[in-house]
């Protein structure tokens, strides 16, 4: 049986000594703090983690909305004509495959929302509502869903908290896979 | 028996399935004599009367090659179809017209796209990709710097799991394989192992998951397991030779070969390496699909195996009954096609198609069969297999599992639902029309 022979002292510390110097990928990559990633780092995470300081009502909420959202999506969310998608209700899962999807009847995590109002909402003005419009509009989606109340106030601690209804409805299609 | 116009003798071709299906290997071993025998016309009288002329075109000189050659003007009518022709302030989709090319590379101009806030017109040289999260050290690159680094091809095909959408319809959408079919293409990409930045970056081992995010405006993302990032995954900047196509990322995106196309992340600018997903909106919302009991598919990831015929299909016209060639594309996220079996008379008989090579994994490959149709009414059908042993489902099958509309769909635009892929059946009659069947 071949067995491979120890290395000697001297080769393991050029080897250690030549990975340090000569990296094994080319190294053009230019280090960045992350302080500076940080206005490119949006995402919210489903625990809320990243959730940014600031808060809102649906109350306040419903104003944001009338003024930056209901142009497209329609007044109260009801749908327009270029977001014609009802923004609240919906049907029980169960009414078919094509069932139309809802905060109420199918996101699974509330931060869902506050993400995605900051980062693509108004959508001809991204990344353009203050925290404070966001928290509200994202307090005024859960508030027409009937998952929260008018006066509930969302912010970082308070949101990820909310129970959406359907957080238990969703099946690991490929488990292995990550 | 019969004898072709030399004299010699040649054997009745294989059947090898009802209707007019023929082995696979006919024109290997068969040759011309062959060839003249499934046509029929081997002894085909000359016509006379005829006489060949030059045309306008050979007797003057053309016109000067351009810089940028662009298909003949007689092929004008092959081109993307549009969700959004009216470009209005909503998504935008370009479907691949299957029925209209061969092959097993698609044209970059007719690649598919589909874009959530449009094209972004991103200048390459003030474009960044950031690396950073979980990290011995956050890192940022130009398309400069990481044109640098040692780069590798692979062919993949990229799907859209809305691809197919209209045939969750209770009745057959009649629509070409461009309207079923056409968000999927498969190019040659070039680019960086994502691996390399990784590893240059230094993960942290909590880090199970890469946020991959786009430079477009609505900074889209999608969570991607670390294994599939450390595999074959790759920040492509080549697409079939050339720089991506805008439509398809420009000037870098992410290749997760085999996996949904909204995870391929385009004008990808930062890559997060975090301990969980983000659960974002194309991931929570979008690209979740529904089963019927009323639980919902979540993180499917692969485009599992399928396979359709481009030729012949809806649109395409029969010229009369007699030779000729039945051919479509066949694919799988899991890897290598093994098999693909072709069905003229909807399912009932089938024969093995020939597999063009090279037979790539997770890339488009060829299949052909040799058909001589006697003009009566068919049913085609293909049904393929990959390597890992997994059989694309007939209709009936995947209707069990995955349910189908309670009533038809309108609009071959819609998406019922995601990751269809069951058998496609094209119907032809008598008076060489095709349609979309289910059977």
């Amino acid at each position: 049986m071949y067995t491979p022979k120890p290395p000697s002292a001297a080769l393991l510390a050029l080897a250690l000594v030549s990975s340090a110097a000569f990296p094994q990928t080319p190294g053009l990559g230019k280090p960045i703090s992350e302080a500076d990633v940080r206005p490119w780092d949006i995402a919210i995470m489903p625990d809320g983690t990243g959730l940014p300081p600031g808060s809102g009502t649906a109350v306040q909420g419903a104003r944001v909305f009338a003024e930056k959202c209901a142009a497209c999506h329609g007044e109260g969310g009801k749908g327009g004509p270029l977001a014609p998608a009802r923004l609240f209700g919906g049907a029980p899962l169960t009414n078919g495959i094509d069932t139309p999807k809802t905060i109420g009847n199918f996101w699974g995590y509330s931060t869902i929302v506050f993400d995605f109002v900051r980062r693509a909402m108004p959508f001809n003005q991204p990344r353009t509502l203050t925290n404070d419009e966001v928290y509200a509009a994202t307090a005024y989606l859960l508030y027409l869903n009937q998952i929260i109340g008018e006066n509930d106030v969302m912010n970082a601690s308070t949101l990820p908290k909310v129970q959406m209804p359907n957080r238990d409805g969703f099946i690991i299609r490929f488990p292995d896979k990550i | 028996m019969s004898r072709d116009r030399s004299g010699k003798k040649w054997v009745e071709p294989v059947v090898v399935a009802d209707n007019g299906l023929l082995d696979r290997r006919a024109f290997l071993r068969g040759g011309a004599a062959f060839a003249a025998a499934i046509t029929g016309y081997a002894a085909a009288k000359p016509a006379s009367g005829e006489p060949l002329v030059d045309d306008p075109w050979s007797l003057e000189m053309g016109t000067v090659t351009p810089p940028l050659q662009v298909p003949s003007r007689f092929e004008q009518n092959v081109v993307r179809t549009l969700s959004n022709p009216k470009n209005e302030l909503r998504n935008s989709h370009a479907r691949t017209p299957h029925h209209l090319l061969n092959g097993t590379i698609t044209p970059n101009s007719l690649h598919f796209s589909i874009n959530h806030s449009g094209l972004p017109d991103i200048d390459p040289a003030k474009h960044r990709l950031v690396i950073h999260g979980l990290v011995k050290q956050p890192l940022v690159y130009t398309l400069e710097s990481l044109s640098r680094y040692p780069m590798e091809s692979r062919m993949a095909f990229v799907e859209c799991s809305g691809n197919s959408a209209p045939m969750f319809s209770n009745e057959p959408v009649q629509a070409t394989a461009q309207a079923l079919h056409g968000l999927v293409s498969c190019s040659e990409w070039t680019g960086v192992r994502l691996s390399t930045l990784i590893e240059e970056a230094g993960a942290d081992p909590k880090a199970k998951w890469v946020i991959a995010e786009g430079g477009d405006s609505l900074a889209l993302h999608r969570s991607v397991p670390m294994k599939k990032a450390l595999d074959d995954a790759m920040v492509a900047v080549y697409q079939n030779g050339e720089r991506l196509m805008p439509g398809n990322g420009y000037p870098m995106r992410l290749l997760l070969p085999g996996y949904q196309g909204n995870m391929n992340v385009k004008f990808l600018r930062r890559l997060k390496l975090t301990d969980g997903p983000a659960m974002s909106y194309y991931e929570g919302r979008t690209y979740s699909q529904i089963l019927p009991d009323g639980k919902a598919y979540r993180f499917h990831f692969v485009q599992e195996v399928k396979s359709f015929i481009t030729h012949p299909s809806f649109g395409l016209k029969m010229n009369g009954p007699g030779f000729y060639e039945i051919s479509g594309v066949a694919y799988s996220g899991n890897g290598r096609i093994s098999k693909v079996m072709v069905s003229a008379d909807g399912g009932k008989s089938w024969g093995e198609a020939a597999l063009q090579a090279p037979v790539l994994p997770k890339a488009f490959t060829r299949f052909r069969m040799p058909w001589r149709w006697d003009g009566r009414p068919v049913v085609l059908q293909s049904r393929a297999w990959d390597e890992g042993g997994n059989a694309q489902p007939t209709r009936a099958e995947f209707v069990a599992v995955r349910g189908e509309t309670k009533t038809p769909v309108k609009s071959p635009l819609s998406f019922p639902n995601q990751h269809y892929n069951s058998v496609t059946s094209w119907g032809i009659g008598s008076d060489g029309e095709i349609k979309h069947v289910y059977a």
